[in-house]
């Protein structure tokens, strides 16, 4: 029985798909050009995402990113788990900044039910969420240095990283994957002495930034291999529905944590600046994420100090049903808008949850950045587009 | 009664100098692996490095060593198996001969030729015939492409490296290695020859450029895209294992080593040290050298270990457009000195 017969349309037209990108890379010596098979195996893909590229000696012609090789399936497992269960599950999608996944699925379940956690749990909330973009963006700072040869930086980014998770892990007791946030509030409150310890953190991060201003960003052959490498217009970022770092680095101003003020989160009660770079090219995207690395250890300080007393649990049934009804929350995540559309018939799980994630459509603009680009900048380019791979299969 | 020494009697004075030189550039490798690859970019980074095989890690090189000569012997399906194999031989044959015209003492110089300046220069141009011979042979398209790149930068690189020499040779009037190091030692800086008059000084251009240019030379970060391992996974060493492996590792850290050791002669002094002649010379002359080597090597490495790497068609304008013409405009103003003084 061959696969086409039992598959539905889309998964023909997947499995067709893949078939003609295997068969555009066995074509060895074509007239012109050759095709090269970056990845799934490739020391620079981070994951297992596979980019098909028509080379003209060392110049793209074409580049065809083919992804799917970790699809796990997320969207079908939550209708099959309740509530609580489901924070467990989607902690996997963004796995450096895992407690940010949480956040907006929780949050859609409690718009569905109609209540709000306590203000105290809204600030330990949005200042994990925080800690998780340092975790995640850390390592790009680093990891950016040794996509373009340099090996030292993400050294640099691992020790100091290393502190933002032992905070996560002594109040949460997962290092990687906190499963720390329940509907309608936390699983605990901070442990003693939690607040001090932070700031001396955020105060190495900030350290570690200076070091990266230093390493690379200042750096003579790091510009030359980043600016005016890659550039996104404007416009073209925001036809390709491109989100978070990436957009503010093509000189678009557009950060949910301000511009949705709705949202049960703590993000008004802190100042921060969104910062925003003209150029939009790699190095652009690269410094918007430093100085945004700085403004999440400016904002955690900030809600450490202003963090009130109170309960960190709201009233919640022993077993949460959600009543029949549809939300979709949003929030912006280390690597850009993520968005849960959870659909509820009333029973002890979701009848269907739709996960946007960030990385699928910063990835998305893959063919058309890469166009004309030489081999070395193919490298650049995804690696301060910055994807996850969980983030694009999920 | 002289003549009849057993130094004197050429097969066993041959077979002395090649083990000699079997011996300094495999052991000379491994210095370089544990000193730097293993030891200072693990303390640059934070991080302690190996630390379990012998005294904080000194036999780790030679675990590692044997550890790849028990791996399999593989060859791609689709290889050309006689140059796949052939290659690392040449890249390795390269490194030892660089090694024959350094003198490390009055007398210990495994072969002093005249012209052993150029003769150095010419050797080391064929590691590029095996670097090209991997990355044609594998059949591998990461191969390839570092092959080519490989190529075109060491052609690139050669030139700059040459003209850098050429001033010395100019200044020193001599292409012999051991007459390089006689005449910086003899030279005066302005009426003081107390440490004589290494040319660092008078061709600090030439010392730099020659750096620079052997930095490319080794595919050494900043220059490293033939090997670049985020782009090109290994380039032409993708498809080696085992021993084959092992000898391009080899042959990188030793021709690091032997660059190390020609730059010290060419610009420190080699190894001259003041006050030191005669016997004494010889056996202090190997540690003056190989204090000069390790300097220069962490220099080298230095960089290594700091820099992100270029793009090859930014490193090719460098090239030609900067260094070249630099390294021109320094023999003209060494020629011209030379001429009027």
């Amino acid at each position: 029985m061959s696969v086409t017969e039992t598959a539905s349309e889309w998964q023909k037209a997947a499995y067709i798909a893949g078939q003609a990108a295997d068969a555009r890379v066995n074509v060895e010596l074509e007239a012109e050009g050759m095709t090269l098979n970056i990845g799934p195996q490739h020391p620079a893909t981070h994951g297992t995402l596979r980019i098909v590229v028509r080379l003209d000696g060392e110049q793209v012609l074409w580049a065809d990113p083919v992804p799917g090789y970790m699809h796990r399936g997320y969207e079908k497992l939550c209708e099959v788990r309740k509530y609580p269960q489901i924070t467990t599950l989607v902690n996997r999608i963004d796995w450096l900044g895992s407690f940010a996944n949480e956040v907006p699925f929780i949050l859609a379940a409690e718009e569905l039910m109609g209540i709000e956690a306590p203000p105290r749990a809204q600030y330990i909330r949005t200042i994990f969420f925080e800690m998780a973009r340092l975790a995640n963006i850390t390592l790009f700072l680093g990891d950016m240095g040794v996509q373009l040869g340099a090996l030292t930086p993400v050294f640099y980014a691992f020790r100091d990283r290393e502190h933002v998770l032992n905070m996560i892990e002594s109040a949460t007791g997962g290092r990687f994957h906190p499963n720390y946030d329940r509907v309608g509030g936390l699983k605990d409150d901070l442990p003693k002495g939690w607040v001090a310890e932070c700031k001396e953190v955020m105060h190495r991060i900030r350290t570690f930034c200076d070091q990266m201003d230093d390493l690379l960003v200042g750096n003579e052959v790091f510009q030359t291999r980043t600016r005016g490498i890659g550039v996104i217009p404007a416009a073209v970022a925001q036809d390709y529905g491109l989100t978070g770092a990436n957009l503010r680095a093509s000189g678009v101003d557009h950060d949910l944590r301000r511009d949705d003020p709705n949202i049960a989160m703590a993000w008004k009660h802190a100042d921060f600046k969104v910062w925003t770079h003209p150029d939009g090219d790699s190095f652009a995207r690269y410094w918007v994420r430093l100085q945004e690395t700085r403004e999440a250890t400016k904002i955690i300080e900030q809600l450490l100090d202003g963090l009130p007393a109170g309960p960190i649990m709201t009233k919640v049934p022993r077993i949460i049903k959600v009543p029949e009804g549809e939300a979709y929350v949003q929030t912006e995540n280390p690597l850009g808008i993520m968005g849960y559309y959870v659909v509820s018939k009333g029973d002890l799980g979701p009848f269907r949850v739709k996960i946007r994630t960030p990385s699928f459509n910063n990835i998305s603009i893959a063919p058309w950045v890469l166009r004309g680009v030489y081999v070395p900048d193919v490298i650049t380019i995804l690696a301060s587009l910055y994807f996850i791979l969980g983030d694009i299969d999920r | 009664m002289t003549h009849v020494l057993a130094f004197e009697y050429f097969p066993l004075l041959t077979a002395i100098k090649i083990i000699v030189i079997m011996a300094v550039i495999p052991l000379g490798s491994l210095v370089f692996v544990y000193v730097f690859l293993f030891k200072m970019m693990s303390h640059m980074q934070s991080r302690l490095g190996p630390m379990e095989a012998g005294p904080h890690g000194a036999l780790q090189p030679v675990v590692e060593a044997i550890k790849f000569l028990q791996k399999e012997d593989i060859f791609p399906e689709r290889a050309d198996r006689l140059v796949f194999g052939l290659a690392p031989f040449v890249v390795l044959v390269s490194t030892f001969l660089l090694y024959a015209v350094v003198p490390a003492g009055p007398r210990l110089v495994v072969e002093d030729l005249d012209t052993g300046i150029f003769f150095a220069m010419a050797i080391s141009s064929v590691s590029v015939i095996g670097v090209l011979m991997a990355g044609w042979a594998s059949a591998n398209k990461y191969a390839l492409i570092g092959g080519l790149r490989a190529a075109g930068q060491l052609i690139a690189y050669e030139l700059p490296l040459i003209l850098a020499v050429v001033g010395v040779v100019i200044q020193a009037g001599t292409l012999s290695l051991q007459g390089i190091v006689h005449a910086q030692a003899d030279g005066s800086m302005f009426g003081v020859s107390v440490i004589g008059n290494p040319y660092v000084f008078t061709q600090i251009i030439g010392f730099v450029i020659f750096l620079i240019a052997a930095q490319a030379e080794l595919t050494q970060t900043p220059f490293d895209m033939p090997v670049a391992e985020s782009e090109l996974v290994a380039g032409y060493m993708t498809e080696y294992t085992g021993f084959r492996f092992l000898f391009f590792f080899i042959g990188e850290f030793g021709t690091a080593f032997a660059f190390a050791a020609l730059a010290s002669t060419l610009f420190l002094g080699g190894w001259y040290i003041p006050g030191v002649h005669g016997t004494m010379a010889d056996v202090l002359g190997p540690v003056a050298l190989a204090g000069k080597i390790m300097a220069l090597g962490f220099l080298i490495f230095w960089v290594r270990f700091t820099y992100p790497r270029l793009r090859e068609d930014q490193l090719q304008k460098f090239a030609w457009k900067f260094l070249i013409p630099l390294s021109l405009l320094n023999i003209v103003g060494t020629a011209i000195l030379k001429v009027v003084r």
